[in-house]
């Protein structure tokens, strides 16, 4: 595929990066306003990220959402893991009749999903509030996590696990030490996708949470009728956060592998 | 080893609770009215007609699937051109550029969303034109992405050989590219339309109030009316409307499929 990219092409790949990243520059250049104004300049302030910090409604927010994330992502990982190795020994008929069931929250749009918890949580007369949400999470990651091994699984050998048993080894350790080390990376990465999946949902957790208890989102879609330029703040740092977080995970793996050249190079001078 | 199958049965359990219950309760509501008890069930289609027969709701639905369909139209509009460029740069260069696609998709939607606020309200255009933008903004690294990952698997050779047999640029890209890289787009489709159908909080964000779109009513008719019957079975329509969609362009894919099996 490669070839020489001609000038009207430049543009226009420049124009549609201007177009991605101008709100957020806008949004972190107006988090240091000095007024309340969304439109005009009128200096340097760090009074938005005070305001935004003492907050406890968005303080509260930043840790509902986090600690959802983390649950969510612990146990959906788990259930995840643990669901899709025995799905890949289970009976074909089987296998494809849960995966249909697991492809309904991944089809099915958010709201959807969303309305049948709140119909669910509601009927069972379960109070909605942090738990519910943290239930509802779990249950639209899963299906994620299980996508993300499935494939693991099926390129996995069975014979190595019959192995480990011949050799002694008990089913659990056998599944410890043989079948869980082979298949970590399609963990790591269904871990990775339902963190995120959860971390940035809005319109599950509107459905599903109760009164007092917002995520980040929420905060943002009820807060955002007035001008309220705490919220660029708040986006600000999500901003900050998340090109730091980004760069480390791609960089770090560049530096690594540099290193183990140079090292490579050392050895065999 | 046949003893590792029984570690489904908890998660069976868990998918009819939580996946299965929510949906068939969806349908249950949707096809009852306000105060039926679930014990005294009765059927009915009340709500489906009280839908189609009201004079604001077709046109909210129509409305709602005019945008769905503006929306990815232009994200392939631009989504494929851009996404062809970068699979024409050096591998070193690609890398980077879908990295600064992917960044942008990290952060929160509503954020994402809500920076747009500060920019249009310098520019005097009419709400749906912000809802649209806002829709683009959302929706178009996910067709990029998609449109690249099925350009960047093309075998290189094929291209060349195109050129060998006489095909020039113009031809090779109808001929080779195009058919090669629609899945990417098929693809692309369905990670934009579905949520762009759905979508509440952007015309709510961005569209000043008025521009009311088929999730903005049923969000309204859960959160603030209360009227589930009502709502489950709006939503139970927009969810047909989806599934008959997706069928259509899973079907646009179906010729290139068959002539790889060829």
């Amino acid at each position: 595929m490669e070839q020489k990219t001609k000038a009207y092409e430049k543009i226009f790949l420049i124009l549609v990066f201007a177009f991605f990243y101008l709100p957020i520059l806008y949004v972190v250049f107006f988090s240091f306003n000095s007024s309340k104004s969304l439109t005009t300049f009128t200096g340097f302030s760090l009074q938005w990220y005070e305001k935004m910090f003492k907050n406890r409604t968005i303080m509260e927010s930043i840790w509902y959402t986090t600690s959802c994330a983390v649950i969510a992502t612990v146990v959906s990982t788990i259930v995840g893991t643990v669901t899709a190795i025995g799905l890949s020994k289970s009976r074909k008929a089987f296998r494809e009749a849960i995966n249909q069931v697991n492809n309904l929250p991944l089809l099915n749009p958010d709201i959807v999903t969303a309305i049948g918890f709140m119909l669910l949580f509601t009927s069972l007369r379960i109070r909605t509030g942090f738990t519910t949400m943290v239930l509802a999470h779990i249950a639209f990651c899963i299906p994620y996590v299980i996508l993300s091994i499935m494939p693991k699984l099926r390129t996995l050998d069975p014979n190595l696990a019959e192995a480990a048993l011949d050799l002694g080894c008990t089913p659990l350790q056998a599944l410890w030490k043989v079948i869980i080390p082979q298949i970590m990376p399609g963990i790591i990465s269904g871990a990775l996708i339902a963190f995120s999946m959860s971390f940035d949902d809005f319109v599950i957790s509107l459905f599903t949470t109760g009164p007092g208890v917002n995520n980040i989102s929420i905060y943002v879609y009820a807060n955002v009728k007035r001008v309220n330029p705490t919220i660029n703040a708040l986006s600000a740092i999500i901003v900050y956060v998340i090109t730091i977080v980004l760069i480390i995970v791609n960089v770090v793996p560049m530096i690594k592998e540099r290193n183990k050249k140079k090292n490579e190079q050392l050895q065999n001078a | 080893m046949k003893s590792f199958s029984k570690m489904v049965y908890p998660y069976v359990v868990w998918a009819v609770a939580m996946i299965v219950l929510p949906m068939l309760m969806i349908v249950l509501y949707a096809f009852t009215v306000k105060g039926n008890s679930v014990l005294t069930f009765q059927f009915t289609f009340d709500n489906f007609i009280r839908f189609f027969s009201d004079p604001v709701f077709p046109g909210v639905l129509w409305r709602s699937l005019k945008l769905a369909v503006i929306t990815t139209v232009l994200c392939i509009l631009i989504g494929y051109p851009s996404a062809y460029i970068i699979a024409k740069l050096k591998p070193n260069s690609q890398a980077l550029m879908i990295l600064l696609i992917t960044l942008p998709t990290w952060i929160n939607m509503l954020v994402r969303t809500y920076a747009w606020r500060g920019i249009l309200g310098h520019m005097d255009m009419s709400g749906e034109m912000k809802v649209y933008i806002g829709m683009l903004y959302n929706f178009l690294p996910f067709m990029i992405l998609q449109i690249y990952t099925s350009l960047s698997k093309i075998d290189p050779n094929l291209i060349v050989a195109a050129h060998d047999l006489g095909a020039n640029n113009r031809e090779t890209f109808r001929r080779v590219i195009l058919p090669l890289s629609l899945s990417g787009v098929v693809s692309g489709i369905t990670l934009v339309f579905l949520p762009a159908v759905s979508s509440f909080f952007i015309p709510k964000l961005l569209g000043g109030g008025q521009y009311v779109l088929i999730g903005n009513l049923i969000e309204d008719y859960f959160i603030s009316t209360g009227d589930w019957n009502f709502g489950s079975a709006i939503s139970l329509i927009m969810a047909i409307i989806i599934l008959i969609s997706m069928y259509i362009t899973r079907k646009l894919d179906r010729p290139v499929a068959d002539e790889e099996v060829d």
